[in-house]
């Protein structure tokens, strides 16, 4: 088994939270990792992509080919569109509802939508809402690892350890929203 | 030994630490920063004796490090590809002494730059310098070859290139440690005369390094990181790879009915002999590796015509940019996967922009709006995320070449003629090679300004410390010889842009050189402080 997983969103959104999280939650599971991420100057508010590869085999490469990632999983709905030529046919594409508008020429919303409709078996996630009701906005990209878990080889007690071995630095009452967004984001 | 989840530049640091080494240093530079990064954590959690210090450039990173070495200590110095430039003269005329205490080179090259301003192939630098190079080609390899690096440096006296790339340096995977070796004790070399580049011993030392060559290529020959399989069967086609095309090989490899014949490089000086029996198996040769042709035109120096090679200088690889999987699939003839529907949209780019609230946003928005003034204003800027600055809104900037740069083409372009001219560099960059150009400037009495916008931290790669301090700037400025009341300090902040449009109209009107500071520190910086209370 390999699942393939690009992580999109732009920076300074979490995106290499989630990452950090899935692949804690698939190590404790015993599978193998592999996790390229941007750091450095892409990372001031454009768009990023992170790769993700777990497997219960040898993984060869970091990067991900077109075609061959399993799930999309944005942070925010015109990066989910950005990198979709990675997904193979019949792959999930996950992305979060709100826009992040730091361009002039940000597509029209509705646009955006439907197109992301028109590719069977998308989610989009209202992560702004459920953040909220979780306890902090921030927590945005937790409820979309909770909505990304519903699909993912890792079990949902995996992940709720993996967060409070992540978070847990950060005090109790972080641990606890997080958990709450993910919960949230998973019941979604 | 325990197992640990570490990007490769993680692996790199634990692999020195293992090594028993005394000493790092080196320039932030991305993608290389979380060496040096992780050693000052390691040095804060588990052992105060090492040291990892961020020096003002690469070079003078490279020179202590060499004098580490002539102590008897292992010392690591880190940096990216363009700041081997930096640091090359030190590293060219080291490799003619006689390594002490390990001495290992990590430099990180940026294949793709996704953040940096070329793509330079630092196996060039190795080979120039007749050193070896070692390019791992996952987290595993890199623990590993830093740890063989040091032994390598200390059997053959010379200083060890390890060479990694974006991909390896930020890819995070299970390492496995092995075992810990003590440091090194203090041991001054006392041979003078290895470490004195005097002609009448440099041409000694050089004749030694070049006495050395064969001992170099017998290890390579020898070497299980050039691994060669021969298949006897495949007499159509063979593969040589380097560095990471090798994992995007392997991917391709499990699709291949009949597998080529395959040789890896990742130990330079070259395996000839081993390239010579491959290239003895078969028709065609392809070379993938990523960086510039480096091998690929070895080969067409020692292999027989007759042998077809493929490559990058005859586009059957892509010249430019990474080297990925898909491309890895295409030169072996597979077929690319089939993908999802596609959508129809048009997609606009998203480039990296300053952070909402950056003080470098008013210290352009000031700047801007007294340059707006003139016909032709020129303003050069450095390297950081004030360079970000060339984008829209703010459009302030109209040139970035390197570090210190700013201050040097300010000269120029006064020199040829413009006003007003305004060089803008960062605190950490000024600091690296901005005071040289400076000194410069004040001998030849320019009329340019010079800001220093002064966010009190090297920010773009990753919020690293500053080596002077905001109140150190202004003395150096000031040392160097600016008159005192051309030295300026502004804050940039909404309500102080009057007042600053003001203060740079006046200085850009000065006859002579003038230094604005604009201090107020990074968001960030701000933000980590007032979490800390
Ligand atoms: S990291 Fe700091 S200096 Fe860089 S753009 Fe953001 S606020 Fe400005």
């Amino acid at each position: 088994m390999t699942y393939n997983i690009v992580l999109c969103g732009v920076g300074g959104q979490g995106v290499l939270s989630v990452a950090a999280i899935i692949a804690r939650g698939a190590m404790m599971e015993g599978l193998q990792v592999k996790q390229a991420e941007v750091h450095g100057m892409s990372q001031r508010g454009g768009a990023v992509i992170a790769t993700m590869r777990i497997s219960s085999e040898e993984i060869f490469s970091d990067l991900i080919s077109e075609g061959q990632a399993d799930m999309i999983l944005s942070m925010e709905p015109l990066e989910s569109i950005r990198h979709i030529s990675y997904l193979r046919k019949g792959g999930q594409l996950i992305t979060g509802k709100e826009p992040f508008i730091n361009i002039p020429e940000y597509p029209e919303q509705d646009k955006l939508y439907s197109v992301i409709d028109s590719i069977p078996g998308s989610m989009i996630i209202d992560t702004k809402n459920l953040a909220v009701e979780a306890g902090s906005q921030r927590a945005q990209n937790m409820v979309l690892v909770g909505s990304a878990s519903k699909v993912l080889p890792i079990k949902e007690e995996t992940f709720l350890k993996a967060i409070e071995n992540v978070f847990t630095r950060k005090g109790e009452e972080i641990v606890t929203i997080n958990k709450k967004a993910f919960v949230l984001g998973r019941n979604s | 030994m325990s197992e640990m989840v570490l990007l490769g530049d993680e692996a790199v640091a634990q692999g020195a630490i293992d090594a028993g080494l005394s000493i790092a240093y080196g320039y932030p530079g991305t993608p290389s920063t979380e060496i040096v990064e992780y050693l000052q954590e390691w040095k804060r959690k588990e052992d105060e004796s090492l040291i990892a210090s961020w020096c003002s450039n690469e070079k003078t990173a490279y020179e202590a490090a060499v004098a580490v070495s002539m102590m008897g200590k292992r010392a690591l110095v880190t940096m990216k590809h363009v700041g081997l430039n930096v640091a090359a003269d030190a590293f060219m005329n080291s490799v003619g002494y006689t390594i002490h205490g390990g001495l290992v080179l990590a430099v990180a090259d940026d294949p793709g730059m996704h953040s940096s301003q070329n793509e330079q192939d630092s196996r060039y630098y190795a080979d120039f310098a007749r050193t070896i190079c070692l390019e791992p080609r996952n987290q595993q390899e890199a623990y590993e070859m830093t740890k063989d690096a040091f032994e390598l440096s200390e059997k053959l006296h010379l200083p060890v290139l390890l060479k990694l790339t974006t991909r390896i340096s930020h890819s995070r995977a299970v390492i496995k440690r092995g075992e810990v070796r003590p440091k090194n004790e203090f041991n001054p070399s006392k041979d003078r005369s290895h470490w004195t580049n005097l002609p009448f011993l440099s041409r000694q030392n050089y004749e030694d390094l070049w006495q050395q060559r064969p001992v170099l290529a017998e290890i390579s020959e020898k070497s299980d990181y050039n691994p060669l399989i021969l298949n006897g069967n495949n007499r159509d086609v063979a593969v040589i790879t380097t560095g990471l095309a090798y994992n995007y090989y392997k991917e391709a490899e499990r699709d291949l009915e009949n597998k080529p014949s395959h040789l890896h490089i990742s130990f330079y000086p070259m395996p000839e002999d081993k390239i010579r029996e491959l290239a003895g198996s078969a028709k065609r040769v392809i070379v993938i590796e990523e960086g510039y042709p480096f091998v690929e035109r070895f080969l067409k120096g020692i292999l027989p015509q007759a042998v077809q090679v493929d490559g990058k200088l005859n586009d059957v690889i892509p010249h430019l940019g990474e080297i990925t999987p898909d491309i890895c699939r295409k030169a072996m003839g597979l077929e690319a996967f089939e993908k999802a529907e596609i959508p129809e949209i048009e997609m606009p780019g998203r480039p990296p922009q300053l952070c909402k609230g950056c003080p470098h946003t008013d210290s352009y928005k000031a700047l801007n709006e007294v340059m707006g003034e003139y016909e032709n204003p020129v303003v050069t800027s450095d390297i950081g995320c004030y360079t970000l600055g060339y984008f829209a809104p703010h459009n302030a900037i109209h040139s970035c070449l390197d570090m210190g740069a700013a201050v040097t083409m300010a000269r120029g372009a006064a020199e040829a003629g413009a006003h007003p001219v305004v060089g803008v560099i960062g605190d950490s960059t000024f600091m690296h090679t901005g005071i040289q150009g400076l000194v410069d400037m004040l001998s030849a009495g320019n009329k340019v300004t010079l800001m220093i916008l002064d966010n009190s931290i090297t920010a773009m790669t990753g919020m690293q410390q500053t080596i002077v301090e905001s109140s150190g700037i202004i003395n150096v400025v000031k040392g160097c010889g600016v008159s005192p009341e051309h030295v300026r300090t502004i804050i940039p902040l909404p309500k102080h842009h009057e007042e600053n449009v003001k203060i740079i109209r006046e200085e850009v009107e000065y006859n002579g050189v003038s230094v604005i500071i604009a201090q107020r520190a990074c968001i960030h910086v701000v933000k980590r402080k007032y979490a800390k209370g």
